[in-house]
């Protein structure tokens, strides 16, 4: 089948078509014993003239599910270590280094070192969280954004848009965004090699410790919430999105998020921080 | 592209040939079990890869203290490789139907493998998505509903705003595109499923994987196209698609894949044209493809232009969707005065011609773009006449299929009708001894005696 050689180049150029040429129709067209009329033609799912391209279809699938049911084969590397800073993941394969990075490096906020998935949830919790202008928008109108692209709800608070998320999205009811916060029944896993981060001064987390805060208990609770780590190697928690409210602490969301944010996410100091991880395992009621 | 040969361990030993008669025989048993209905079986599909299954996996009914086990195991585990193996297991677990079931109705079990599925671990979530196969493979629609209000959410966080797709996350999407396309195919789907996916924010994260650009991924692609074209030829709420804009999507996909087919030799391009086509040409017969008409897609020649290539592409490649292609090609012609004119002014008719010896489907089809080209009166058929239309029509009144024929004397008409000069010159090339050969058929002889008469007297 030769085609005109100009078609190529016609679909490598602009939209567009020619002017239609004029219609011009004589009655005695499609007239007995004639019967031609053109005609938009729709086919049913279960339709013959399906069966060819089903049945293709199905010998693609048959190929490729007895692929999915062995194990690939992962070209492999000497072992190296991510190079971000305080970082010290070790890989043997590119495939689960690219994979670590985009996870836990890429989308990485640069005032409270967690990280997201994405750059549009990253940017969402920028202006959530360190935004001060937010808060005193939020007051007054519908701050909270749809995490979802392309919906454009807006809510008064992130526990409305998480109803929303949940109800119109189908997201599950226990996702959480922004807030390592542990779900319930899922034990905190430490990684001894991402225990101890410097690139965080000392002196922050004393000073938050030091702001007492209206419920007895919450400075733990906040330093567990710090704890619970979302770079730790658990699962769940890559997309995590969610209320900034933190049960069962009822302090103003405000006030909290002052300190919280600048706790650095991992932390881990000998007594005080194990108390906290103790008190966050106790917190946690298992599944 | 490897698979493990029936029987055989040394795919060295099986000649070409005998690869060939083995895919013929999968062919003919999928299409017997499509004419009874029995395609969507999951069992077609898993009854090959499961008689080469490795030993053991085929008897392992997991109970629900197992399958907690290799949850908690995959989620909490120390060891990456512990994780992983746990996962392995309850994978060859869900082969079985029992298995699944009881997977299923553990709480949380369906939550716990959305999150490994969006683990930070890329084998982890490989793992997961395996899993994930598997139960879509259920007979049950019980078990494939199941993972339904998962997908949205999977959806969102995998496509939503990264700006890299890296492999795991292609190999999860690939995944749930395929899960997604089985729960599709059940019986009750245009019921039940269907609208509650329309009702969803599904179809906009499935056009969405479809859309052109460097983002696009084959596989994914294919398997969302197909479940696009599941929903669009139940005709549930094709309107709603139309608006989500479906067509345009479409419409730049289908000449994404022309350029594609031209620059590429790449085995599979086919795989995608196919739903791409039905869906274009479904949609393009709803009442609202008329109204979003104004989009520049739908008058765009290009698409014409598209359309060839891939036909072309379709004869080296598939000719068994060369009807496909040319149903979507009646359909984009049949009421528009400015496709037809693309297709002349696009000298796309003698290209046309020269699939009439294809087959007889493919013959009517293209008899029956020319009668949608010719019925729109003589400026039309001006530019059909001369040249090669003449001794085509000749060649088609000599096949003795009744419905070519008789396409073909629907195209005489026509030309008699509006072209001068053109019942004379069918005279003179012996056209009245083609037609004498149809005098006997029921089907035809009124048409042919009308056709005589119209020849010999004007």
């Amino acid at each position: 089948m030769q085609l005109p050689p100009a078609l190529h180049a016609r679909l490598a150029g602009a939209p567009g078509s020619a002017e239609p040429l004029p219609v011009e129709r004589d009655p005695a067209a499609g007239t007995t014993p004639f019967s031609f009329a053109p005609r938009l033609v729709r086919f049913p799912r279960e339709h013959d003239f399906f069966e060819d391209g089903d049945v293709q279809r199905h010998l693609y699938l048959q190929d490729v599910l007895t692929q999915v049911g062995g194990a690939p084969e992962r070209p492999r590397v000497p072992e190296f270590t991510c190079q971000v800073a305080g970082c010290c993941q070790v890989f043997d394969a590119l495939e689960d280094y690219e994979h670590h990075y985009h996870a836990l490096h890429r989308n990485v906020c640069s005032f409270c070192k967690r990280a997201f998935p994405s750059g549009h949830l990253l940017d969402t919790h920028i202006l959530e969280w360190h935004d001060s202008l937010f808060q005193i928008l939020a007051e007054r109108q519908d701050m909270y954004q749809c995490l979802v692209e392309g919906c454009t709800e807006k809510f008064r608070t992130s526990r409305d848009r998480k109803e929303h998320l949940v109800m119109r999205h189908l997201y599950p009811a226990d996702f959480r965004f922004d807030k390592p916060r542990r779900s319930r029944g899922q034990d905190f896993a430490v990684d001894s090699r991402i225990i101890w981060r410097t690139d965080f001064s000392m002196g922050d987390f004393y000073k938050a410790l030091s702001i007492s805060p209206a419920v007895p208990g919450a400075a733990e609770q906040v330093l567990a919430e710090a704890l619970g780590d979302d770079r730790a190697p658990s699962e769940g928690d890559a997309m995590e999105v969610c209320s900034e409210h933190v049960e069962p602490s009822p302090e103003p969301a405000g006030e909290r998020r002052a300190y919280s944010h600048r706790i650095p996410s991992t932390i881990c100091f000998g007594q005080g921080a194990s108390r906290g991880f103790k008190s966050a395992k106790k917190r946690n009621k298992h599944q | 592209m490897w698979s493990r040969q029936r029987g055989g361990l040394k795919p060295l030993r099986c000649g070409v040939e005998q690869l060939r008669c083995r895919r013929r025989e999968r062919e003919a048993a999928l299409r017997k079990a499509r004419r009874e209905q029995q395609l969507v079986s999951k069992r077609l599909l898993r009854d090959e890869a499961l008689e080469e299954a490795e030993e053991g996996c085929v008897a392992m009914i997991f109970g629900e203290a197992e399958i907690q086990q290799f949850l908690r195991l995959a989620q909490r585990g120390t060891e990456e490789k512990e994780r992983e193996g746990a996962l392995v297991s309850l994978r060859r677990g869900l082969q079985c139907p029992e298995t699944q079931q009881t997977f299923i109705r553990l709480e949380g079990s369906i939550r716990t493998l959305v999150g490994l599925l969006t683990s930070n671990q890329a084998l982890l979530q490989l793992e997961a998505a395996r899993c994930l196969h598997e139960l879509s493979h259920s007979e049950q629609s019980a078990v494939v509903e199941a993972c339904l209000p998962a997908t949205s959410y999977l959806l969102t966080y995998l496509s939503g705003h990264s700006s890299d797709f890296i492999s795991p996350h292609l190999t999860v999407l690939e995944a749930l595109g395929y899960a997604l396309s089985q729960l599709l195919q059940a019986k009750e789907a245009p019921e039940k499923i269907i609208p509650s996916v329309l009702g969803s924010t599904l179809p906009q994260h499935m056009l969405q994987l479809l859309q052109p650009g460097p983002k696009l991924n084959l596989g994914v692609a294919v398997e969302f196209a197909w479940c696009l074209h599941y929903i669009i030829c139940s005709q549930v709420n094709n309107a709603l698609l139309i608006t989500q804009g479906a067509l345009s999507t479409l419409g730049l996909l289908l000449l994404d894949l022309a350029g594609a087919v031209q620059r590429t030799e790449d085995a599979g391009l086919e795989l995608l044209a196919c739903p791409v086509l039905r869906c274009l040409s479904n949609l393009l017969t709803e009442a609202a493809a008329e109204a979003v008409g104004g989009q520049l897609q739908l008058r765009d020649e290009r698409v014409v232009a598209a359309l060839f290539i891939l036909l072309q592409f379709l004869l080296q490649k598939q000719p068994s969707l060369l009807p496909e292609g040319l149903w979507l090609l009646n359909n984009l012609t049949a009421n528009s005065p400015s496709f037809c004119t693309s297709l002349l002014s696009l000298d796309l008719i003698e290209p046309l011609l020269h699939l009439l010896s294809v087959s007889n489907v493919v013959s009517v089809l293209v008899l029956t773009v020319l009668c949608n080209v010719a019925e729109k009166g003589p400026a039309y058929c001006q530019r059909l006449w001369p040249g090669p239309l003449l001794s085509s029509l000749l060649d088609t009144l000599a096949f003795s299929d009744t419905e070519v024929v008789g396409q073909s004397l629907e195209l005489l008409q026509l030309l008699f009708l509006y072209q001068p000069g053109a019942a004379q010159a069918f005279l003179q090339q012996s056209g009245l001894q083609a037609l004498q050969r149809h005098e006997e058929v029921a089907q035809l002889q009124d048409r042919v005696h009308a056709l005589q008469q119209t020849a010999l007297h004007g």
